[in-house]
């Protein structure tokens, strides 16, 4: 199972790839030099891959493994965008006010603040979903948008910069801001992030806590009955984990990359991150390699077009295949596995 | 403010609030369809972009080849997100959220392409309001309601037209019956595959000529994700509307008054943070699930992966 | 003679390891009620799926009006004339009355010529209800008064009615049976299928009784009583053979129930009441209970799964809970062995230490379980679908003994099982409960619970009652299916 997932996942990037080849050949561009500034962009130096890629790579695997975290319960959250934005609201507001702090604690009080911020934007969601039964799909999404317009507000009004008159809120405080790797824009926020799979992975596979996340998404019915698992208290919590994730992603964009607060801080990292997540199968290991990947994807896209003269925005297409050609492997294995019907049929109920 | 300055404000908030209304609104009623039988579209957003680039594209031919082009760029979407979703059977959550995702790259080269880099205002032949003689001479509503472009006055009829279909013809009752037991659906003899196929595809038809409003009617020139979440507010706008085409009317008039209080705000000179009135509808729809009139009344057998 | 309106011949199938019918022959004719007895899994709804579609047979013919037939789908036999009522509802409850009568008809949906036409409808069968009503806001009776008219609305003229009953309070039922009368004076044919023999006697013209697939009574109602219907169904009063028959009095009670109220399942009112009950140690208790008579709620209250409504209840744990449907709520079928025996084990388990959990410690432990009970299957670390259901009834038993339990509950544990897979299930908990765990089993094969039992008690009719000892096949029989003293409180 392993291996057929890893196979499934390098076609569809080969496929992903090749639709923007054809689309960008069909165009009229040459699709040779627009994969080649694609590699360039994203791998092509050092400073490419650690500043580029790799800065990139790093929120999309943070948020990545909070919508692990959720949909590994079948907890659908598609609210990260928010809780990202929930997060860097709080990391800046904390960040303004922690100058002449040492770092060792401003740093880390940020990270709490955008964690906590992230977990209470999706409570609404999650209390709405254990309480009334409601789709957290549809009470995340919403959200999503009345994080956006808050930011708006925040950025030219409460949180905005002394001067007034970009809509953006001052730098945070020097004490708050994540220590560089020399001689590129690679923050401490990848360690975090490295930090972050492997706890993410241990909980997964050495934790009771883990195992119910796995049974409530796969088999609630049978978690409730033999396992005497409590479903709705699990899927809380993991809508809960999952924000806080999305949110410590979002304060360490702040604190790492733009030290400030702005509209479309986030480009658009909450559904980029359900596709890295889902492309890694939910594995918190593989999720490095995929947000990698994505990064890479949106690095190299910067490159194309400044090179080749093809939109940035055409990398979406290739996320958006790669999904789609991930969903339709897995759908045509399940298709494959029920099809192997056991010798001894089941009895009609009589 | 003099009462008359304050009297052109408020007939001006209402004509905007109808304006902004009728792309969310055609998006939404689509939906609708989509939705009674059972399948949530995240890729409606990603319909209504298409639309509203096909419209720009295709308005070279005067703005209705215009918006026929939106109507096959919407559908198109909409038919890939169902051959997924309704032929293979995938989540259609992710798939919804894929196809949004590739239809934004898609728009976005294809524009450049199409209009170079620039990023200028295209000219393209806008359909501007159409007065209804006599009824555009009410007071205060004439001006809001009867002189709109004539997308709103089709967007407007399509609320009647749908609520008939689906609740006064046989196909219509299958198409509620699919998306509230699709099981028992297949069993009473409904083609629940089919049903749910052509719903989709429609729902991205009107979300497409929700996009050639946007485009043709509104703004007047296409930029690229100028749709900024529309086509997800016209999922909210379904929940508020609680399914039902009136109700869905209704939620996305709020919506665009919502949007276009903003501007009555403006012109009275209060000063109220814009954003407020971006979050309160759906904060309202947030309360509204809250109040579990949501749940109740979603389609049993809604976003089920059968 | 006329022909007759519905006939099979022979009919065979075969699910699996389990015969359902064995050259089955039935004959409906027309304009008349015909009761089709048997208990649970003797056949009775296999042989009616068969003649509405639901079922291809592995051998045998249907003739309908006298021509030869083979219906493929419920919807060739709609075209047929043949409707069927099931036991499970199939109105789709957010829909109204009329919509959903005009959905199985195909009738046009303007409003008032729709309300028309079905009030029309049931002006003509006896059966009011109000067609703006919606569907899932209806009372039981109410409901299954809908599945018969939307049966009817197809222009169904024979009539197959699935334990229509089963739920109905008396008024009601004598209401459906009124109906049904009416219905085949009309010219209508209508098969009953039910357990009950006093309606079967009351209401049928003709019946017919099923055993383990055969028929093995069929001729007129007048000719039968009740002693003769229940030999046919369930076999003559052969002296019970000796089995565990222990006598376990004077043990500590493991399970205390004491004037227990227990709500249905779905909802609807009461599934018991009063009940009363001991479970001792090292005791097999036997529960003999017709389908949907309480004995799930009774179940699930000891196994600590449901919280009775009243009463007092007093269980000693571990419990360890052998649900029916071992596919949805016992085992998760595409996780692991080892996945579904650490889900059954829970946080009190071996491998558990604190947050954690041991992983090698489980897989090991369940390759051991694997290969102590016999259970076919190449590691522990196939997913649980791929075995077969004896050796997934296997898996959940054997998880089930791990938990060391002083309580074991099951839910017809042999179900879909072939012979020597039940017989390893019963001793594998008689086993249990001579190492001192008080067990409670629930089977619908009457049989088996005799056999095996120490004791037995019967739930029927919203009560529980003691089967006397040395009680007879056919007398527990009875007590099940109402017995010949007729209605008792519900």
């Amino acid at each position: 199972m392993k291996s057929s997932g890893l196979i499934a996942g390098v076609a569809a990037l080969a496929v992903g790839l090749g639709v923007l080849a054809a689309g960008l050949w069909l165009a009229g561009y040459d699709a040779a030099s627009a994969l080649a500034a694609l590699w360039r962009g994203a791998f092509g130096s050092w400073y490419a891959f650690t500043s580029a890629t790799l800065v990139r790579a790093v929120p999309l695997i943070i948020i990545g493994l909070g919508i692990a975290v959720a949909f590994r319960a079948n907890a659908l959250n598609i609210g990260a965008e928010g809780q990202f934005y929930a997060g860097a609201m709080a990391a800046t507001w904390a960040g303004l006010h922690l100058a002449g702090t040492a770092p060792a604690i401003a740093i880390p009080a940020v990270w709490l603040a955008a964690a906590t911020a992230g977990a209470l934007w999706v409570l609404l969601p999650a209390w709405l979903r254990l309480r009334f039964g409601v789709l957290e799909v549809i009470s995340t999404l919403l959200l999503n948008f009345v994080a956006e317009s808050l930011v708006s507000w925040m950025v030219q009004g409460p949180l905005q910069e002394a001067k007034r008159i970009y809509p953006q809120s001052d730098p945070i405080a020097e004490a708050a801001r994540l220590p560089l790797l020399p001689g590129t824009r690679l923050h401490l926020g990848a360690v975090v992030g490295l930090v972050l799979a492997v706890a993410v992975w241990y909980v997964f596979r050495r934790t009771v806590w883990g195992f119910e996340l796995l049974a409530t998404g796969t088999g609630p019915r049978a978690a409730r009955v033999s396992g005497r698992i409590d479903i709705g208290r699990v899927t809380a919590f993991a809508l809960l984990w999952s924000g806080a994730i999305a949110g410590l992603a979002g304060g360490i964009e702040v604190g790492g990359v733009s030290y400030a607060l702005f509209q479309n801080l986030s480009p658009g990292y909450g559904f980029t991150g359900i596709a890295v997540a889902l492309l890694a199968r939910l594995r918190p290991l593989a999720i490095v390699a995929t947000g990698v990947l994505f990064g890479a994807l949106e690095a190299g896209a910067g490159a194309m077009q400044r090179d080749a003269g093809i939109p940035a925005v055409a990398v979406y297409v290739v996320e958006g295949v790669i999904i789609l050609v991930v969903l339709l492997a897995d759908a045509m294995a399940r298709r494959a596995r029920t099809a192997m019907v056991l010798p001894d049929a089941e009895v009609e109920p009589a | 403010m003099t009462p008359v300055a304050e009297g052109a404000a408020l007939v001006g908030f209402l004509a905007a609030s109808v304006r902004v209304a009728t792309p969310l609104l055609l998006a939404a009623i689509g939906e609708t369809v989509t939705e009674r039988a059972g399948v949530i579209n995240l890729g409606l957003e990603g319909a209504m972009l298409a639309g509203a680039l096909g419209s720009a594209l295709g308005a070279r031919g005067g703005p209705w080849a215009g918006v026929a082009a939106g109507v096959v760029a919407g559908a198109l979407v909409a038919a890939v997100f169902a051959a997924w979703v309704v032929g293979a059977r995938v989540n259609q959550i992710i798939a919804g959220t894929a196809v949004t995702l590739a239809c934004v790259g898609l728009t976005g080269t294809i524009y450049r392409q199409a209009y170079g880099a620039g990023g200028a205002g295209l000219s393209l032949p806008t359909l501007g309001p159409l007065a209804v003689p006599g009824l555009s001479r009410i007071p205060v509503v004439g001006p809001a309601l009867f002189a709109q472009p004539a997308l709103t006055y089709i967007a407007l009829a399509l609320v009647p037209a749908v609520w008939w279909v689906l609740y006064r013809t046989r196909v219509g009752l299958a198409l509620r019956a699919t998306g509230e037991a699709s099981d028992l659906a297949r069993a009473a003899g409904v083609p629940v595959r089919a049903l749910r196929f052509w719903a989709t595809v429609f729902g991205g038809a009107l979300a497409g000529i929700g996009g050639a409003s946007l485009v043709l009617a509104q703004v007047g020139t296409f930029a690229e994700k100028m749709t900024a979440g529309r086509g997800y507010v016209a999922i909210a706008i379904v929940v508020l509307g609680r399914w039902h085409p009136a109700g869905v009317a209704l939620a996305a008039l709020l919506f665009g008054a919502a949007t276009a209080l903003q501007f009555l705000f403006q012109a009275l000179g209060l000063a109220v943070p814009y954003q407020f009135f971006l979050m309160l509808p759906y904060v309202l729809t947030l309360l509204a699930l809250a109040g579990a009139v949501g749940r109740a009344e979603a389609p049993a057998g809604l976003a089920k992966d059968e | 003679m006329t022909t007759p309106a519905l006939e099979l011949r022979g009919i065979t199938k075969r699910f699996g390891p389990v015969q359902a019918l064995r050259g089955a022959d039935f004959t409906l004719a027309s304009g008349e009620v015909h009761a089709l007895l048997g208990e649970n899994g003797a056949g009775k709804s296999t042989l009616m799926h068969v003649a509405y579609g639901l079922v291809r047979p592995d051998a045998g013919t249907i003739a309908v009006r006298g021509a030869m037939v083979s219906p493929r789908n419920p919807r060739d036999a709609r075209r047929l004339g043949i409707g069927m009522v099931h036991q499970h509802f199939t109105a789709i409850s957010a829909l109204t009355v009329a919509e959903n009568v005009a959905l199985t008809a195909g009738w046009p949906l303007r409003p008032a010529p729709l309300r028309a036409r079905v009030l029309a409808l049931m002006e003509r069968v006896g059966l009011p209800l109000e067609p703006s009503a919606a569907a899932g806001g209806l009372t039981v009776a109410a409901r299954q008064r809908l599945e018969i008219l939307k049966a009817l609305a197809a222009d169904a003229t024979i009539l197959l009615l699935d334990e229509p009953t089963a739920v109905l309070a008396p008024p009601d039922a004598a209401e459906l049976l009124r109906v049904v009368r009416d219905f085949a004076a009309g010219g209508g044919s209508v098969v009953l299928i039910t357990h009950k023999l006093d309606e079967a006697l009351r209401a049928a013209d003709r019946v017919t009784a099923l055993r383990a697939g055969r028929v093995t009574l069929s001729g007129p109602a007048s000719a039968q009583t009740p002693q003769s219907l229940a030999e046919a169904m369930i076999g003559s009063a052969a002296p019970v053979p000796p089995g565990r028959r222990r006598a376990v009095a004077e043990r500590a009670p493991l399970v205390r129930c004491e004037m227990l109220d227990l709500s249905r399942e779905d909802g609807r009112g009461l599934a018991l009441r009063g009940v009363s009950l001991t479970i001792a140690v090292g005791e097999v208790l036997g529960i003999a209970a017709v389908d949907g008579s309480g004995q799930r709620e009774l179940l699930r209250a000891i196994a600590g799964l449901v919280r009775p409504l009243r009463g007092r209840l007093d269980v000693t744990g571990p419990v360890a809970f052998v649900p029916e449907d071992r596919t949805t709520e016992g085992l998760i079928g595409e996780l692991a062995l080892t996945d579904n025996v650490v889900l059954g084990l829970g946080r009190a388990a071996a491998w558990v230490h604190g947050p954690r959990l041991d992983w090698g410690a489980a897989r090991d432990r369940t390759a051991a379980l694997i290969h102590h009970f016999g259970i076919r299957a190449p590691d522990p670390d196939v997913p649980a679908a791929a075995l077969s259901g004896g050796n997934q009834q296997k898996l959940v038993i054997a998880r089930a003994l791990e938990l060391l339990p002083r309580v074991i509950v099951a839910e017809n544990p042999t179900r879909g099982l072939d012979v020597r897979a039940g017989n390893d299930v019963w001793q594998r908990l008689g086993a249990a409960a001579d190492d001192g765990a008080a067990v409670v089993v629930h089977s619908s094969d009457l049989d088996e619970v005799l056999e095996r039992a120490d004791r037995t008690v019967v739930v029927a009719k919203g009560t529980v009652t003691v089967a006397p000892a040395g009680a007879g096949r056919s007398e527990i029989g009875a007590m099940m299916l109402g017995g010949p003293g007729g209605g008792g409180a519900a």
